[in-house]
This record gives C-alpha cells, structure tokens and sequence, in this order.
C-alpha cells in the first residue's frame, strides 16, 4: 500500500461545502431516528483498503462510498482535509475517480449517512470555533465553555461508534509545503511521512481526561485503530506534565489570592482513592485486543501511558509557554501574555496537545520543531 | 396585567445601561437594579397618597451609586467585570437598608440611608463650612437640626473580596440574617456578613484534572425558612440539596434532584438546553423552581426523581437549536421568579417577550415588554407566536422574533401583583389593574 502522499495528489473531488445552520438543524433533528437503522459507510479516498468516494450520478452534491460492514475503522480521508480546509480556505482536495459500482439500495443510505456526518461535522467544526474565541480582555464564560466542549466530546463519542473519527491532527498534506501556506498548527502537528519511519504518535482530541493512552499508528497505514471503547481517547504523557505542572502553579496562586479557608476533613484522599481505581479499570478495559482490526490495516498498537517524559524534546521546549497548552488557561482565560499568533489556533484547535513533544523523536520531527521555534519567535515579537 | 407604569429607557443604546440584575426588597418598598456599567439604581414606590390619586404605586429613582468599578487582575493579565450580577436585599432592621450586590470577584454591602435634617448653628465653622476663627468665637451655642432635602445616600459598609478564582454567579441571604453564601462556577462560600477577611468553602467541585471537567455550578439559594439548607444547580440539568449540619464540607448532597432524559428527543444540544440558569425556592419552602433554556420546572423538595410541573416557555424554539447555538442565544441565562402567594410564576423569553403561569388553572399569557405596544396605564395585550402553518392576525412567527431583545431578569413584587421586567436597558413595571 502507498504511504498517504505527503501532497494531496490534485484528482481529489471536491466536497461540498457545509450545509447551513438551519439546514443542520432540520437535519440532525429529523434524521437522528434514522441514523440507528443505518450501518456504518466508510468515508475514504481511494487506494486506502476502503471504498471510494465517488459522485453520486444523480446529485451533484452527494458522494457515496460502497456499502461496507467493516468493524470500527479510523479512516484518514479528505474529510479531515476537508475540515482544514475550513480554516485554511482555499486548498481543495480531490478523489480520484475509480468508479466503483454501488448497489442502489445502500445508495439512499450512504446518502443519508454522508449528509447526516456532514453536518455533524460542520457541528463539531462550530463548536471547536467556538472554544477557540478565547476573548481575551475578559476571562471567557468557564459555563459556556465547558458546555461547548462538552457537545464536541458527544460528537466525537458518536464519530468514534459510528468509525468516522478523524484523528484532528493527523497529517495529510503538510509536510512540503511551506508554514506560511499552512497553518502552523497543523504543520506543528504533522509528521511528514516520508522521512520518519517509526510508528507516530498522535494525540487526540480528549475530555476523558483520567485515562492516557497514545495512538500509534504505522507509517504506511494512514490510518489509526482505535478500540471500541475508546471514546476515551486521550492526552499525550507529556502535555498531561505540563498541565499537571501548571495546576500546581495555579493551585498555588489560589492560595494566595484566596483567603477562603476549608473547614473539616478534607475529602482529597477519599477522591485520590476514587481516581486512581478508575483510571486503572479503564486502563483495563481499554486494553482491547484490535487483533481483528490489524489484520485488515496492518499493524498497530495501542500503548498505555508509559511515564517517563522525552528529556530531549522537553528541553527543545522548555522555553515554550506551556500554559498555552493548558485545558486550564483554555476554560479559564488564564494566560500569561494574550497575544495573536499561530499558536493561538494550535492550542484552540487543539488545546488538550501539549507541545509536540510526543513519542520518539525523530530528526524531522527536530527540524519542525526548530521551525516552529522560529515561527514563533517571528510571529511572536 | 394592567399598566406600564415607570419607563426609565434612555434615547441612545449604551452597552453600561444594559440591566443586569433586578430585586424587589422584603417589604416591596424598594427595587433595586444593577447594570453592566456597575452602577446600582434604587425605585421606591411612592406612597399612595389623596392628593395624587393616579400615582398609587408609581415607582421612582430613589438612589443611584456606582457599586462596582471596572478591575484589572495583573495575575491573569484579565479585565475583572464591573457588571453587577446580583443584588440581594437584607431584611430591614432599622430604618437604613442594605443590599449586597457582586460582580464576578467581589460582592460588597451597601448602606442606602436617608438623611432629611441637617445640623446647623456650628460653633467652629461659618454656614458655608469655613472655619471660623478660634479666637474670635464669644458664644457657644448648641447646633440645632433643621430640615433639609431629602438626601440619600450610599455607602459601602463591607467589601468581601478575594474568595473567587471563578465567577461568582449567586449571592444568597440566609434566613439567619447573618450569613450569606456566594458561589462561582466551581465553588460555594459561607460568609458571615461582619467578617470580610474570609469565608468558609462549603462546596467544591473542581476537579483535580481540570481537564475532567465536565459540570458547573450554574446557581445557588438557601433555603426561605431552613438556615441550613441551600440548593445548587448545575450545567447538567441536576440539583442538589445540601445541609450545612451534615458536613462542614457540603460536597455530598442531601438531595439529588434531576429528572431522566427522555431519550426520543436526544440531541447533540440535549445537554445544553438542560443546563440551569436560575433555582429559586418558593416563599413557602416548600417548592423549587428551576429554568432551563426551554422551560420551567416546579420540584417538590420531598420528591428527587422529577419535577412536578413543567411549564414550556417557548417550545417553538426546539427546532432552531442550532441556529441558537450558531449565534450563541442557546447560552443565554434566563431568571425566574415566584409570586408572592407562590401561585404563579414569571419568566423571560425573547423578543422582549416575558411568560406567566398560574399554578391553579394552568394558564398561561405571554405578554411583551417594549415602548411602542403600552402606552402608560395601558392593558396590555396578550401576545402569541406562530409556530407553523398560517399565520393569524397578531401572531408572530418564530422566524421574526429578535432574538437580541431578550428578557433575563424579572421580578415580582413580594406582596403584590407588581412585576418588574428589564429588557435590555430599559426597565419596565407593570400592575395588575384594580377597578
């Protein structure tokens, strides 16, 4: 199987374009019953083990794949392309065209299916958009952003059953092309393929927060596997630290500025205790045997939080901000100096990444590394 | 209802002016409203009187004072809200009267106090308030009180600071009189009204891993009656009843009142739309009532598993969620409020919009507030939106409402049929008409 091309090859067909609000809401109102009937479609471009995406020959505005049981897959298709796209406005990608021939019956239902995941889409897209407007003069409403991130965790629960998760920062086409026609987050965030021939780390979009787990996918897979029960995808080891250490730091500004005193016993070791037995049931239970899955994508492995942050890449960043990539200074606006730059929609798109500092590192992953330190001293100043 | 009474509207659209909050006091006397510019005006109502027949019940400015200054929290690199988001009266214990009102950080005590005599006759300064000369004092003479303007005036006698990371969203006067609780997102304190310098956490539910957090306090009250019991609502649709005997940390409920999804209408705004806004027990102590976006509930306090009224304020809008969620009105925090019999019940909604139940008959009126449809002393007209179909004469379909003229706050009178409902920046009483 090729590896994900590093440039999206210009036969891609175009998506269309987000339906309106209004129209969402109809839709995902009126075709949420439906939606449990229906069996999952896989969204895909071609070349990648699954179907094709090709135009529907009666609507200009329908692409249908083949109708497919499959168990649940994580496809890297255009449809996370298509969702930078929102933010990057202009590149377009392509299918290629392979013509494959579908049943009329699961056409209607692919259909249906495509529409429906469209607009969920466009919903979770509204709503990451949302937890980016961090105001910031005013500490952003913690309600209102804690009920936002909750509609996305929801939507990524039912992408992850429904296997139409696209991991946010996977990387699709970045690698070649220059930062300035990219946006920094997402050329923060891919690795190019080519050079780097481990197995990659990606850190996911998470809200399930007490259990950890990195995603590891194989160079020429494309594609992540992700157990059934992973709804709980999960925040990187060493973004976790930096969070951890700026909770602290934060915990203690607390004391300081509070004068409120606690009275009686404190429940903390009750909850520790708590935490800790969840943490290793889930732990337990999301150890699931993807021995099926990697049959069909190849090999892949889901590896538990091994403690022991990088030393290396973590004194690349030890100069970096790290409350930026605190879920913290997120919700609560906490932020040392607000200002205006790439990195404000790196942590936004992705706020529970920490600095990417992830897994093993790589001399593309330095060199990348290094151009965002540059980036970032540029934009910075 | 009967007439628009009091208009305190300004020609010019000032973003300060918008009301924020508003609250009769215990005996109804006064009407205190804050705004987003900090500021806090004070209506009395004037007393009936023979020589002006038609201004029974007219309330006019009575005070206003700047409660709240805009701050700067250098720590955070964050402007601090000089918006008041509420006020709450203490009983009245002399003849001065207190209220606290808070912003998001600080809550501070007022003193509103009349003065209507003036000393004069001072022995060491002249009736302009130069100082005489010592020396060219013979006499002594005794000041003397004469009567002067009315004068009222306010002061701040506490300010409790410093005990909020979040924003505080409740302020809540306890039957005891002496303490308060205020909580924020995450926490709720204890106060006691005398000592500023600290407070007692009664409520913590911040999560160690703030990346766990999926639940906030959205409101809070203590109990009419019981100076032990307060309830807290949160983003979740649940409420808890706390007492303050059982635990000096009150994280465990005594009470867990929430009502099952139904599960045909799920969506992806299910739990948006279940998030509380407003908790509010009835004058009996009997009830609760809870508001959520799309309704409003009664619960019996003796009953957790559901409520037992639901009143639908404006259903029409359950189709348009995302819409509301696209231009942020699904976030909107409405207020509710009891009668002062507890038989009916008062709402806010869009397009200046506002909603009363009655308990007993199950009817309900939508009345709107706005210039241009009540003239002073005028009934005012029930109003009506369409929801689909064919539009009669007076009805408003959903797709016309302003959804930016948007009724928050309302209050009823505590012994009357006197309601006062902000709309935007403009203030408007109504009467029920007496024959």
């Amino acid at each position: 199987m090729k590896p994900w091309p590093a440039v999206c090859p210009s036969n891609c067909s175009v998506r269309p374009l987000a339906p309106s609000p209004a129209q969402l809401a109809a839709w995902l109102q009126s075709q949420h019953t439906e939606l449990s009937t229906f069996t999952h479609c896989n969204l895909a471009p071609s070349g990648r083990g699954a179907a094709p995406l090709i135009q529907h020959p009666a609507s200009k505005h329908a692409y249908v794949a083949h109708h497919q049981r499959t168990e649940v897959t994580r496809v890297l298709g255009c449809h996370s392309c298509c969702r930078i796209d929102m933010f990057s406005k202009g590149t377009k990608r392509k299918f290629s065209d392979d013509g494959d021939e579908i049943s009329d019956e699961s056409l209607a239902g692919a259909q249906v299916s495509s529409s429906y995941s469209l607009q969920r889409q466009s919903l979770l897209d509204m709503s990451l958009i949302k937890l980016q407007l961090c105001h910031m003069l005013v500490e952003p409403n913690l309600c209102r952003s804690v009920l936002i991130a909750n509609t996305v965790r929801q939507i990524q629960e039912e992408m992850t059953h429904d296997g139409t998760w696209q991991v946010v920062t996977e990387t699709f086409c970045g690698g070649s092309q220059s930062p300035s026609e990219r946006l920094v987050a997402t050329e923060v965030l891919c690795r190019s393929r080519e050079q780097d021939a481990e197995p990659k780390l990606f850190s996911v979009l998470s809200y399930e927060g007490c259990r950890e787990e990195e995603v590891v996918t194989d160079e020429t897979l494309c594609s992540v596997s992700v157990s059934d029960t992973a709804s709980d995808v999960c925040l990187s080891e060493s973004a976790r630290h930096c969070w951890e250490r700026d909770e602290f730091v934060e915990v203690d500004r607390d004391d300081e500025a509070c004068e409120s005193s606690r009275l009686g016993p404190g429940d903390d070791d009750d909850d520790d205790d708590n935490d800790d037995d969840e943490v290793d049931e889930e732990e337990e239970s999301s150890r699931v045997d993807p021995k099926t899955m990697g049959q069909v994508f190849g090999t892949f492995e889901i590896k538990n939080s091994a403690p022991g942050p990088d030393s290396a890449l973590e004194e690349l960043f030890s100069d970096v901000d790290a409350s930026y990539y605190d879920l913290d200074t997120m919700l609560t606006g906490i932020q040392s100096a607000p200002k205006m730059g790439p990195y404000d929609l790196l942590d936004s798109l992705a706020p529970s990444h920490g600095p990417p500092s992830i897994g093993s590192p790589s001399n593309c992953r330095s060199d990348l590394n290094e151009l965002d330190h540059i980036m970032e001293i540029i934009v910075g100043s | 209802m009967g007439m628009c009474v009091l208009d305190s509207a300004e020609s010019v659209f000032c973003r300060a002016d918008i009301i924020s909050t508003v609250e009769f006091n215990y005996s109804g006397e006064l009407l205190a409203t804050g705004d987003k510019g900090g500021r806090v005006v004070i209506f009395q109502r004037e007393q009936e009187s023979k020589n002006r027949p038609l201004s029974r019940g007219e309330y006019n400015v009575y005070s206003t004072f700047q409660s709240h200054e805009p701050e700067f929290d250098y720590l955070k690199s964050l402007e601090i809200e000089e918006k008041i988001n509420k006020i709450r009266w203490l009983p009245q214990q002399n003849a001065a009267h207190f209220l606290l009102s808070t912003n998001d950080k600080t809550i501070k005590l007022w003193k509103i106090s009349e003065r209507d005599k003036r000393a004069e006759g001072y022995n060491l300064k002249d009736e302009d308030g130069r100082l005489r000369d010592p020396f060219r004092i013979t006499t002594l003479r005794v000041p003397v009180l004469m009567p002067m303007d009315l004068m009222v005036e306010a002061s701040p006698r506490r300010i409790f600071a410093n005990a909020h990371t979040y924003h505080i969203n409740s302020i809540s006067v306890n039957s005891d009189h002496e303490t308060y609780l205020s909580a924020d997102d995450l926490r709720i304190n204890l106060w006691h009204l005398e000592i500023t310098d600290r407070s007692f956490n009664i409520v913590d539910i911040k999560p160690a891993n703030m990346e766990e957090l999926t639940e906030v306090i959205t409101a809070a009250e203590c109990h009419p009656h019981q100076c032990n019991v307060f309830v807290y609502s949160s983003s979740k649709g649940t409420i808890r009843l706390c007492d303050m005997r059982a635990a000096a940390l009150c994280d465990r409920h005594s009470k867990f009142f929430e009502e099952p999804e139904d599960p045909s209408s799920r969506s992806f705004f299910s739990e948006i739309i279940s998030s509380i806004s407003d908790v509010k027990f009835s004058h009996s102590g009997r009830y609760m009532m809870t508001r959520d976006y799309l309704s409003v509930k009664v619960w019996d306090l003796n009953m957790e598993n559901r409520p037992v009224e639901t009143y639908q304020v404006h259903e029409y809008l359950r189709s348009k969620l995302c819409s509301l969620y696209e231009n942020d009105c699904i976030f909107d925090k409405f207020e509710c409020c009891w009668n002062g019999s507890d038989s009916a019940i008062m709402t806010g909604s869009y397009n200046n919009f506002f909603r009363m139940f009655d308990r007993n008959t199950r009817r309900d009126i939508t009345l709107e507030a706005s210039r241009e449809n009540s003239k002073p002393r005028a009934m005012l007209k029930p109003r009506k939106v369409c929801t689909g179909g064919k539009r009669k004469k007076d009805e408003i379909s959903v797709d016309s409402l302003d959804f930016n003229k948007k009724i928050l706050h309302t209050a009823w009178h505590p012994k009357e049929n006197v309601i006062a409902v902000a709309a935007t920046n403009n203030l408007y009483i109504f009467q029920d008409k007496i024959n």
